[in-house]
């Protein structure tokens, strides 16, 4: 049992890399992105094959993974979102449709429709005995990572002049922006570093939830179930929903094998029933 | 530039051509009738997708939930006993726009992102219950042994689709007359006045959600009409029914034709199928590639579709 919380929990971890880009995203700007998955591939793709074809390390490979989704983040926000932050919530949907679709398509144009091939290296590899159980390396890694990241980044937002207004933009745009605050740019910085940090998810998610084309379309649900639960513009919400995710999924799972991936979704809609806002939601909306 | 103005008979003359136009594609089209059956069937489910989104402006991208709902309550229908078509068409009616109130009561709760997740939500826990009950549904098999009796019991299936071109296109026109029948009810311009402006039918005190939930309700029972005839005319009902994917196809097939205009649907329905028929022999991917180019397009240019572009250049002067 206790293995199956621990692999619950490094499966929220990654979850909650790769959504709290998305929960940022869709807090600050309102923008409903369906396509957050995608950046998470380009992410993996980039990590895979600076891996396996220029032999660098897992480590620099992950950092090129944040670079290279943080940059295709930013290209699409200046092209695509930009124009469309005061659009209905449909031509989001329909763009992020687009997307996805379009990124389906060329991965499978440039690697095929397999998933890639990881092999972790080598200090990754095998078991650590922590608190008495003999618990994966890998996932050890990732449940450090995502701490450390979930620590970053509060000190981020909390406690440095650009966490400040972003979370100034985040409760009431337009008092941010008649108090100075460049929310054109703030949106840029933001939704970038948010597709790198999907991106990162990306390509640490390769030893454990595979890398295919379809990626962005198999594991959208889960992203936006970690946002819609956990409440869309915090950082603290989508982290106790990736867990909580995390865990659900893996137990029942190894628990309850007929239900299968059932169970997410009624987690879902129970949680939603109860709090439609999500469950740690941004100021104004509780 | 001054818009060309439609006197109403003449709005209606050119609704009365369009349809004999479907009509006569039996004579002009004959290799090609289960296409055209087909058509109809995912025109009369971007109607109904309509109905919610374009008129309700409820956001929802799982609407192939009801879809398949009704698609598998007809198929099981008929393969356990009862071959009757009409009844398989009452059926999924029925219990979609049951399924789809009770639904309606989530729907409605909270912003635009939660009752988006909630759809999609829905319709992937729906395909993950069909897939799990493969004794029932067939799972990825599909369900087969689908059998349909005599239309009036006079009319067989046959395979050349004759049968199924009349049956579709005359239930999507019967239904067709009674969504509109709807729209153009005092209910239909509550709708768009929620859709306007949800806050000031509050302040006049219309029940906004209640005629939400009604409006979704019957959204979902058209979707399922239009999922059983599919199961009826092809006799065959299959998982991906029930998918994201399907509800996402239907969503870009009636922003092609224009959302919140009745035609809107129907008109979408044939430019996406008859391009998807086209291109058919291309690979998948390569379709979802152009697919999603297209989309992305019709977003940034913005313009509101076929019928959105049209309404730019005509104007139809009603009757008072």
């Amino acid at each position: 049992m206790g293995i199956v919380i621990f692999d619950g929990v490094a499966y929220g971890m990654l979850l909650f890399l790769i959504g709290v880009g998305l929960s940022i995203t869709m807090g600050l700007m309102n923008f409903v992105n369906l396509a957050h998955g995608a950046f998470a591939m380009v992410g993996g793709y980039v990590a895979a094959l600076a891996m396996s074809r220029l032999g660098i390390p897992f480590l620099p490979s992950l950092v090129l993974a944040f670079i290279a989704a943080a940059i295709v983040g930013a290209v699409l926000e200046f092209v695509f979102f930009r124009r469309l932050y005061r659009a209905h919530a449909l031509d989001h949907v329909l763009l992020s449709i687009g997307i996805v679709f379009v990124s389906i398509a060329t991965g499978t144009y440039f690697f095929g429709p397999t998933m890639q091939p990881f092999t972790a290296p080598s200090w990754l590899q095998g078991q650590v005995n922590v608190l008495g159980m003999d618990v994966g390396a890998y996932r050890l890694f990732l449940i450090v990572v995502g701490f450390a990241v979930l620590g970053g980044l509060l000190l981020l937002v909390n406690k440095t002049r650009f966490g400040a207004m972003v979370r100034a933009s985040v409760d009431n745009q337009r008092v941010a922006a008649a108090l100075g605050v460049r929310v054109d740019r703030l949106f840029f910085f933001t939704f970038s570093f948010g597709c790198g940090l999907a991106g990162l998810g990306g390509g640490l998610g390769l030893g454990m939830l595979g890398l295919d084309p379809s990626f962005a379309l198999k594991y959208m649900i889960y992203f936006l179930i970690v946002v819609c639960v956990g409440g869309a513009g915090t950082i603290t919400g989508p982290f106790v929903a990736a867990i909580l995710l995390g865990i659900v999924d893996v137990g029942g799972k190894y628990y309850l094998p007929e239900t299968g991936a059932f169970l997410i979704y009624v987690f879902m809609v129970v949680v939603l029933l109860v709090r439609p806002h999500g469950l740690i939601p941004k100021k104004g909306l509780a | 530039m001054s818009k060309i103005t439609l006197s109403s008979k003449q709005a209606t003359g050119l609704e009365v051509v369009f349809w004999l136009a479907l009509a006569s594609t039996y004579f002009l089209m004959p290799d090609k009738l289960v296409l055209l059956s087909q058509i109809f069937i995912t025109g009369l489910f971007a109607i109904a997708l309509d109905i919610a989104l374009g008129y309700a402006g409820i956001l929802t991208v799982g609407h192939a939930a009801f879809f398949g709902i009704g698609a598998y309550l007809a198929g099981l229908l008929a393969k356990y006993g009862w071959g009757e078509p009409f009844s398989g068409l009452l059926l999924a009616l029925l219990a979609c726009a049951v399924v789809g109130y009770l639904l309606s009561y989530l729907i409605v709760r909270g912003s635009d992102l939660t009752r988006l997740m909630i759809t999609i939500g829905v319709c992937v826990l729906f395909f993950e219950l069909a897939n799990r009950l493969r004794w029932l549904t067939g799972g990825a098999d599909g369900l087969q042994g689908v059998e349909m009796w005599p239309i009036f019991g006079l009319f067989k299936f046959d395979l050349w689709g004759k049968t199924a071109f009349f049956y579709s296109l005359g239930v999507v026109f019967v239904v067709f007359l009674a969504v509109r029948l709807m729209l153009r009810s005092p209910f239909g311009l509550v709708l768009r006045g929620i859709s306007d402006s949800r806050k000031r039918m509050l302040a006049i005190g219309s029940p906004v959600n209640s005629r939400l939930r009604v409006a979704y309700c019957f959204s979902a029972a058209v979707a399922g009409v239009a999922g059983a005839l599919l199961a009826q005319t092809t006799q065959f009902v299959g998982l991906e029914m029930l998918s994201f994917n399907r509800s996402a196809e239907i969503l870009i097939v009636l922003v092609l034709g224009g959302t919140g205009r009745l035609y809107g649907g129907l008109i979408g329905a044939v430019i996406y199928m008859l391009i998807h028929d086209y291109f058919s022999d291309l690979d998948p991917q390569y379709w979802m590639f152009w697919i999603g180019l297209i989309l992305i397009a019709v977003v940034m240019v913005g313009r509101g579709g076929v019928l959105g572009v049209a309404s730019k250049v005509f104007r139809v002067r009603r009757a008072e």
